[in-house]
């Protein structure tokens, strides 16, 4: 293949590398209101009295928006397909607050000076209400969150909201407790994954303003149009055809903008005052009043025999999604999809699991959605259950990991499609020298180095719900255009499914324009989230390329005056199989889509994938720790991943090398910490630390291809399952160093030590 | 009040407000490369050269830069063009969000340093976050730009 499977540049990657003016700011229009918003100083509240007449008469404040001027019509800011699982629990503003940061009014202005005039003129009194703050006292706690009667959901979740429980989630095959009682070896321990900011460089935004024919467009910064579009709908009480949602560039994501942000406060802006609005969450915001990773505690408990296979895992989880449900469910239940298969020895498996309400900042989606929390405390029970059994770690995943044509208990019967994870850890072995390493070496100066690791899994894209639809035409002149609705955030999407339709078609990329994320012009697309867009785009992508290459040859063999069995692909041309005659591309688009041919060829896929097949990494961290400080520096890390065939090696590279800075971020540097009154005390910076170049230390990444018969090429997805082996790896590093287990995510100097001197 | 100043080779004189940001007023100005994203003077992005030295422009009023010269990476087409080459072959760019600045940066680097090791290289550049690439493949490219191993 002449595109797939080769480093191919961005396509994008000049224009946003030399500061080209291609994001949501640079192309809001200079007149636009500046919107601000006033927010909550309390972690639960209720508005007694809100008065806004002093604000809104200043000169060049354009509106100033309270609860009484709102749809009453409970919506939920996460992008997932309709009917999405998280519940609809709240409205653009509420008179009742649910945590620091929580909206109380949209102020719209001329600008950001006037703005914040107007914010310190309103007057509000609330009644402060008594938060829920520890998020293991949620269950059964005097307060509760969500009270209100019009809270719903689309299906039954198990949403318990007087007992501020958000979703409950069992699975369960096999009597777990009858096969512990089998089992040699019973090993047992509770994690603590933190919540994690995205800290995406371009903060949250949004442009909106009316066309020519009075319809809202938003330009967004958004992973998700086409479920931007929906909620804003629902939200606004507009029906959706009225709506365009534009993706442009956008400046990172990491799942943070799979949940709505600014879009709604710009919306109603624009819909009430018909002007042009724009809105940029400044990083205080961004940090304390979006979302972030679901901060958990997860018991897990395993039993295996003698020979290490484990024949028993159960695991149970429970969840902090904050004031707001935004991807409660389905993180939750991703704990246990991703992270259970695994291991396919079991005889029994349990997963039970409880996301609650709390008053502190919604969690919502982030990279690896449950699999990381889940990751870090599975592969660390197993990390524990290896030293119990005195075995390699490496030697009881090699004994315990699924292989191609397996299934597992909680599979429902799906077999296994492609997998190199045992490769993977032999790799990985190889290139951390674990056998010289493992466990720890005294390097003098009281300092010593040690080996861990851990594997992982995540899914492609969500089985039998994630659809992709691609279009590709040929156009006037010859040249195709592809249209999608997979949003690109920085990953090359539209660099890697223009790659895969030039392969399809045979014609090269630079034919090919890709005109992506654009609810008015790409079909549907869910948007890039859960590790979907390669795999379910890319296929979506190919099928529509074989049908447009059909009716190619079709209409190429008309106008050759032969039959189709008698024509193929050349180049740019379709051609005789015996090579007498050809038409190229350009005249058969002249042809047909001008005068009297009156047919342009359209080639036009929806795919969905009935299995999500896992993408494997295993990782291998090596730490240095000083044992008089606890300071812990990353020496190495090395990640063998099995993502099937990789489409753009340079791409791919650099998506495992950001997913694994992340994860050591999260294993060592990371934390949102909210203060004794909910207030979150890492809104900048300053105080949250994501790792500098100078905190990663090395990072080796290689490749273990196989081939996925369900996908493009054979490939499967790579996005997400990169963040997840960090922290377990770097824990168990850490602990093979100087024997301290730190299960509290991230784990700093601090602990470190203090566990020494235990 | 009106300050005098030269932006990328040009003199220009600008209306500019007591309390305003160099960064604000490029970016009012046209200047669309100049990105902010920390508020707290710590992440990079809106790194532009001052007389020829890598500064913060959010955190320089703007009446400082009069009479001084100012370039962004719009002042150095050549120069960017070359080393963001190498950097998107590399896939380092990712979002792009960060590079203008990180690559200004790294061209000030260039103009400073002679021969860097890798510690100097990292050390110069630790003040521009990246949460996209994990910094590798920025370094990759760098080091190819240099010639060092």
């Amino acid at each position: 293949m002449k595109n797939v499977g080769h480093s191919i540049r961005k396509i994008d990657g000049m224009a946003v590398a030399t500061g080209k003016p291609v994001y949501t700011e640079d192309l809001a229009m200079p007149n636009a209101l500046v919107i601000k918003i006033l927010r909550s100083p309390h972690a639960y509240a209720k508005i007694t009295s809100i008065d806004v007449s002093r604000a809104e008469s200043i000169e060049g404040v354009e509106c100033v928006l309270t609860y009484r001027d709102v749809p009453n019509q409970r919506f939920t800011l996460a992008g997932q397909s309709y009917p999405e699982p998280s519940p609809y629990d709240r409205l653009i503003l509420d008179q009742v607050l649910r945590y620091v940061g929580d909206e109380v009014a949209i102020i719209a202005a001329v600008d950001e000076k006037t703005a914040h005039r107007a914010m310190k003129k309103i007057k509000v009194e609330y009644e402060v209400l008594n938060p829920v703050l520890d998020f293991e006292e949620a269950i059964g706690h005097p307060s509760v969150v969500h009270p209100e009667e019009d809270l719903s959901v689309n299906f039954d979740i198990g949403l318990r909201k007087e007992m501020n429980i958000t979703s409950s989630s069992h699975e369960e095959v096999g009597d777990v407790e009858e096969e512990f009682k089998h089992c040699a070896v019973i090993v047992e321990d509770v994690y603590y994954p933190q919540a994690q900011a995205h800290t995406m460089m371009e903060t949250y935004r949004s442009f909106t303003y009316l066309d020519h024919a009075g319809r809202l467009v938003v330009l967004s910064s958004t992973q998700v149009p086409f479920h931007i579009r929906r909620q804003l709908a629902r939200a606004l009480q507009i029906p959706a055809s009225k709506i365009r949602v534009i993706k442009p560039r956008i400046g990172g994501g990491f799942g943070g903008k799979q949940t709505g942000a600014g879009d709604i406060f710009a919306a109603i802006v624009t819909i009430k005052t018909g002007k042009p609005a724009l809105i940029i969450y400044d990083r205080k915001e961004t940090f304390s009043a979006t979302t972030s990773r679901h901060a958990m505690r997860l018991r897990v408990k395993l039993g295996a025999d003698l020979e290490g296979i484990i024949r028993a895992i159960d695991m149970e989880v429970l969840s902090d999604t904050g004031a707001y449900g935004e991807h409660a469910p389905t993180v939750l239940s991703c704990v246990g999809h991703y992270t259970l298969p695994l291991y396919n020895k079991t005889r029994a498996v349990r997963f039970d699991g409880k996301a609650v309400y709390t008053n502190k900042m919604p969690a919502g989606a982030f990279r690896g959605y449950g699999a990381t929390q889940g990751t870090f405390a599975l592969e660390s029970t197993v990390n524990k259950l290896a030293e119990q059994l005195n075995m390699d770690p490496t030697e009881i995943r090699l004994k315990n990991i699924s292989k191609v044509g397996e299934t597992f208990l909680t599979g429902q019967g799906v077999a296994l499609g492609s997998t190199t994870l045992d490769r993977c850890i032999a790799k990985g072995k190889e290139l951390i020298s674990w056998e010289e390493k493992f466990p720890r070496q005294e390097i003098g100066n009281n300092k010593v180095r040690a080996v861990g690791m851990a594997i992982t899994m995540q899914g492609s894209g969500i089985a039998n719900i994630g659809t992709a639809s691609v279009e590709i035409r040929l156009n006037d002149d010859g040249n195709f255009t592809l249209l999608t609705g997979a949003t690109d955030m920085g990953t090359g999407c539209d660099t890697i499914l223009t790659q895969i339709a030039a392969d399809a078609l045979e014609v090269p990329m630079e034919m090919i324009i890709i005109n992506a994320g654009d609810t008015d012009t790409s079909p549907y697309d869910p948007g890039s989230y859960a590790s979907s867009t390669t795999y379910l785009a890319g296929s979506a992508v190919i099928k529509a390329a074989e049908e447009l290459r059909g009716k190619i040859l079709e209409q190429g063999a008309l106008l050759l005056g032969v039959s189709v069995e008698d024509v193929e692909f050349d180049g740019l041309a379709v051609r005789t199989l015996r090579g007498d005659k050809d038409i190229s591309f350009a005249k058969l688009a002249e042809l047909t889509v001008l005068g009297n041919g009156k047919l342009q060829l359209v080639g036009y896929a929806t795919h969905g994938s009935e299995v999500s097949p896992p993408p494997y990494v295993a990782g291998f961290a090596e730490v240095e720790v000083d044992q008089e400080t606890g300071k812990v520096d990353l020496i190495d890390y090395v990640a063998v991943i099995d993502c099937g065939t990789v489409i753009n090696p340079a791409l791919a590279r650099i998506q495992a090398e950001g997913g694994i800075a992340q994860g050591i971020g999260m294993a060592l540097y990371e934390q949102v910490r909210y203060d004794e009154i909910g207030k979150m005390a890492t809104n900048s910076f300053m105080q949250y630390k994501i790792p500098t170049r100078k905190d990663v230390g090395k990072v080796r990444i290689a490749f273990e291809e196989s081939f996925e018969p369900t996908g493009p090429f054979g490939a499967k997805s790579i996005g997400e399952v990169v963040a997840n082996t960090p922290p377990p790896a770097i824990a168990h590093a850490i602990y093979n160093a100087v024997g301290v287990r730190e299960n509290q995510l991230p784990i700093t100097p601090e602990k470190v030590f203090l566990g020494m001197l235990k | 009040m009106q300050i005098e100043l030269t932006v990328n080779d040009k003199v220009v004189q600008w209306e500019v407000g007591n309390h305003e940001f160099l960064a604000d007023t490029l970016r009012s100005h046209g200047y669309l490369s100049v990105k902010k994203a920390c508020d707290t003077s710590c992440c990079g992005l809106c790194t532009v050269w001052i007389d020829g030295k890598s500064m913060l422009s959010c955190s320089i009023l703007s009446l400082r830069a009069h009479g001084k010269k100012v370039t962004t990476i719009e002042g150095l087409p050549k120069e960017a063009e070359e080393f963001a080459q190498i950097l998107s072959a590399e896939g380092a760019e990712q979002c792009g969000f960060c590079s203008p600045g990180f690559i200004m940066s790294v061209l000030a680097m260039k103009n400073e340093l002679v021969n860097p090791t890798e510690e100097e290289i990292i050390h110069y550049l630790t003040g521009n976050l990246c949460r996209c690439t994990g910094y590798m493949g920025q370094l990759r490219a760098i080091k190819t730009y240099l010639g060092v191993a």
